[in-house]
């Protein structure tokens, strides 16, 4: 058995091991160069391009780029939510089951359109086989693809000087799904596959029981097993940091994650196209101290608050005092710690990791029951959503809320020694500093103004599960988590009401939009500009210094706009624990 | 506009064709050609009927059978999930008291004894399969005095049903209920032949 901070480890070793050269091939696939990977699929390329009736070669401005996405991803919307509610009239549903609601319909389309995969709803008792396959997995790949392209425009605008254009929506869709995204999906849910997943069309299975049981009056012979095309499914959900589970439980499911070597590879999966995406803006730009320098940040964020969530969630809870039961660290039991929500086969460190790499980057997948980790560690998950998807981010979005921060950070520092800002050559003027203010602050809004309307009313109130702190904490992370594309939920909640189906799936739509669009903005704006020659005064944008001066804009945005919120949920129920063991001795 | 629109329309359908048939269905393709077993569910069958996947939890009852975990759900795989009950919540310290209870009230042996946490937690899936080294070996008392097995014989039993972490290095020591409950049956069906041989 490894420890938990040993897995730690071995998981950001793989990242980036793998992230490198994964960041360089994405550089030369978006750039167009000609080599061996293009080679095989260029003829896919083109059959897209033929039958889309797309022009490689038209260069589109920032505006266009823009309009292109929004297009693109209001029909896969419309699409998505024609099929949910058709979907009991359509093939490949072999259970039978009933259209989904409207109100439902609305969230989920939302919800897997903006790479969000909140879900309100239990994906073994209400989605066909054919939802699941044409409805999300393809919005997990469309999703994640847009996030990539929207983060490669921007590196554009960065790179290029005097231009209008950002490049073309179209191709840079194309390239994203067919040269990343499926190789590696098909990859990985082979691994899955082989260690147990499965990948079926059957119907489900009944198994006839060897000791046949009484329950209640009924006398139980049978247990029917969900199946599906689960192994392909789980792949693109983690790798595009999705994170919508085929069941219920998502990756605590055995049939999502049969073992702790598919958790950890989930796990490595989650952070992989962030970090590649680090070191691809380091090619890109030619400049590999950028790649160093953002990573150092999403690195230094990240080992922290990811240790102290493991610490808390291995900490014995004191509420079981008295109550005869071992959560000692040993081997024989499963590592120790809180074993409520927890599957045997992760034990309680893995599964704090497991939350923190999935609230970190934008996927939201769980493998344990978030609800019932320890005050604490549900803290972490919450701050690193709030942290606003940064270290390590969606794919392709968390880079670009990095990059916003980032030009924060050099606006700061040539206000402190008194200098025009610039970023790489590119100067940072009133414009810029609008759009990025706009992509930040828009995300704490809908999170604070939500939990308060939700708090303030009963049809919001009457979702919580636990009382107290606890039911507070759950209604701020199911606003924290759709308005940061996240996904992830304290599972108690009851979330597929009117209300917070209409209200999450809002906070989805605004969160992504009016986060990103503006970023699009900015760099059509870096675009146009001239790239000026480094001087002696000239800020340099790496360095522990500078690496410092972004942690801190990050940290400090995110502690003033939610502290107070947090110290009402997570901090104070661990205020009453902490009461708790001192009664308890 | 309109060409904007049109190749927005025409790229979904392809994505529909590519990545929602095409993908799922070349996975289904090679996997039930290379794993067949996993493939389908890793499903367990005894003379030729399915009894169960190694993968999901089922409910035993009675003395003469190891327990799984509890579970939030009653181990009903179409509606997977765990308690979602906080870690401050009153409701959770009286069902965890009340399972202990039982358990001692029932095995007398147990009273005083401190019990593995996840003798008494329910899981995250509600389908958890497996249970820690040390749970099982706890109930091995009971299950070979219902049994008439010796004790020796059926913590041999759990031993050898203890699958350590994948190469030594991935995840926890754990013992799969289903399959140790069918090598407990057929014990006691080599038990019974002996018994009965002249």
């Amino acid at each position: 058995m490894t420890s938990p901070v040993e897995t730690l480890i071995a998981v950001l070793m793989a990242a980036i091991l793998f992230g490198m050269p994964l960041g360089a091939y994405m550089a030369r696939i978006y750039g167009g160069e000609t080599f061996w990977a293009t080679r095989a699929l260029r003829p896919i390329e083109h059959f897209f391009y033929r039958l889309g009736g797309i022009h490689p070669e038209d260069e589109m401005d920032w505006k266009r780029y823009a309009i292109a996405l929004l297009f693109f991803n209001l029909i896969g919307t419309l699409f998505l939510y024609g099929l949910l509610l058709w979907q009991h009239k359509l093939p490949l549903n072999p259970e039978h089951f009933a259209a989904v609601t409207h109100a439902l319909a609305f969230n989920t389309a939302a919800s897997f359109v903006t790479n969000t995969n909140w879900q309100a709803y239990g994906g073994e008792s209400t989605m066909s086989y054919l939802s699941q396959m044409l409805g999300l997995a393809v919005q997990n790949f469309l999703s994640a693809a847009t996030g990539i392209v929207i983060v490669l425009a921007i590196i554009r605008g960065i790179v290029r000087a005097k231009s209008r254009h950002l490049g073309n929506f179209w191709v840079d869709m194309t390239r994203t799904v067919l040269y990343v995204l499926l190789p590696l999906s098909v990859i990985l849910g082979l691994v899955l596959l082989e260690q147990g997943a499965p990948q079926t069309l059957g119907a489900y299975v009944e198994a006839h029981l060897i000791a046949p049981f009484v329950s209640g009056k009924a006398y139980v012979t049978h247990q029917t097993i969900a199946l599906g095309p689960v192994a392909s499914q789980e792949a693109i959900k983690q790798l595009g940091n999705n994170g919508g589970g085929f069941f219920n439980a998502n990756s605590a499911h055995p049939f999502e994650s049969p073992t702790a070597f598919t958790n950890y590879l989930q796990m490595v999966a989650m952070i992989l196209i962030p970090i590649a995406l680090v070191f691809m803006f380091g090619y890109m730009t030619k400049d590999r101290r950028q790649s160093t320098m953002i990573l150092s940040a999403m690195l230094v964020l990240f080992v922290p608050l990811a240790l102290a969530s493991m610490h808390y969630d291995l900490a014995a809870n004191p509420l079981f005092h008295g109550l005869g039961l071992s959560q000692a660290h040993t081997a024989a039991n499963a590592g120790g710690g809180d074993m409520v929500g927890v599957e045997d086969r992760f034990g309680a460190g893995s599964s704090a990791l497991f939350g923190s790499v999935a609230t970190a980057t934008s996927t939201g997948a769980a493998n344990s029951a978030y609800d019932s980790f320890m005050p604490l560690s549900g803290l972490v998950n919450l701050f690193f959503m709030q942290l606003g998807e940064t270290a390590f981010g969606g794919v392709g979005t968390g880079l670009a809320t990095m990059l916003a921060f980032v030009i924060f950070a050099v606006f700061l520092g040539g206000l402190m020694i008194g200098r025009t800002p610039e970023y790489l050559g590119k100067k940072i003027e009133s414009f810029e500093i609008k759009m990025a203010s706009l992509s930040i602050l828009v995300m704490p809004l809908l999170v604070l103004i939500g939990t308060a309307v939700a708090t303030a009313f009963a049809a919001g109130r009457a979702g919580t599960f636990n009382p107290g702190a606890h039911g507070f904490s759950e209604i701020l992370y199911a606003f924290t988590s759709p308005s940061n594309n996240n996904g992830s939920a304290f599972g108690g909640l009851s979330a597929d009401t009117t209300f917070y189906n209409v209200a999450t799936g809002l906070c989805m739509l605004i969160g992504r939009y009016w986060s990103y669009l503006p970023l699009l903005a900015l760099g059509g704006s870096l675009a146009a500009k001239q790239r000026l020659p480094a001087s002696a005064g000239t800020l340099g944008a790496h360095g522990p210094l500078f690496v410092g001066l972004v942690v801190g804009v990050i940290l400090l945005i995110g502690a003033l706009n939610f502290f107070p919120a947090l110290g009402l949920g997570p901090i104070a129920e661990q205020m009453t624990h902490v009461h708790a063991l001192a009664a308890s001795k | 506009m309109s060409r904007t629109f049109g190749t927005a329309l025409r790229l979904t359908l392809l994505s529909w064709a590519m990545f929602g048939l095409g993908y799922p269905l070349l996975e289904v393709g090679i996997n039930q050609l290379a794993f067949p077993g996993a493939a389908n569910g890793s499903l367990v069958r005894v003379n030729g009927q399915v009894v169960g996947s190694r993968l999901i939890e089922q409910r035993f009852t009675g003395d003469g059978w190891f327990h799984g975990r509890p579970s939030a759900v009653h181990m009903n795989p179409r509606l997977s999930g765990g308690s979602n009950l906080g870690p401050s919540s009153v409701r959770l310290a009286r069902h965890l008291a009340a399972r202990r209870a039982r358990l001692v009230a029932r095995h007398p042996y147990l009273a005083g004894r401190q019990l593995p946490a996840d003798m008494i937690t329910s899981s995250g899936s509600g389908l958890d399969p497996d249970i820690t080294p040390a749970n099982a070996y706890l109930q091995a008392p009971w299950v070979a005095r219902a049994r008439g097995l010796p004790l020796a014989m059926v913590r041999h039993l759990v031993a050898r049903h203890i699958r350590g972490p994948w190469l030594g290095l991935f995840g926890q020591a754990r013992v799969d209920v289903l399959s140790l409950n069918l090598g407990l049956k057929r014990i006691i069906a080599r038990a019974r032949h002996a018994r009965m041989a002249p």
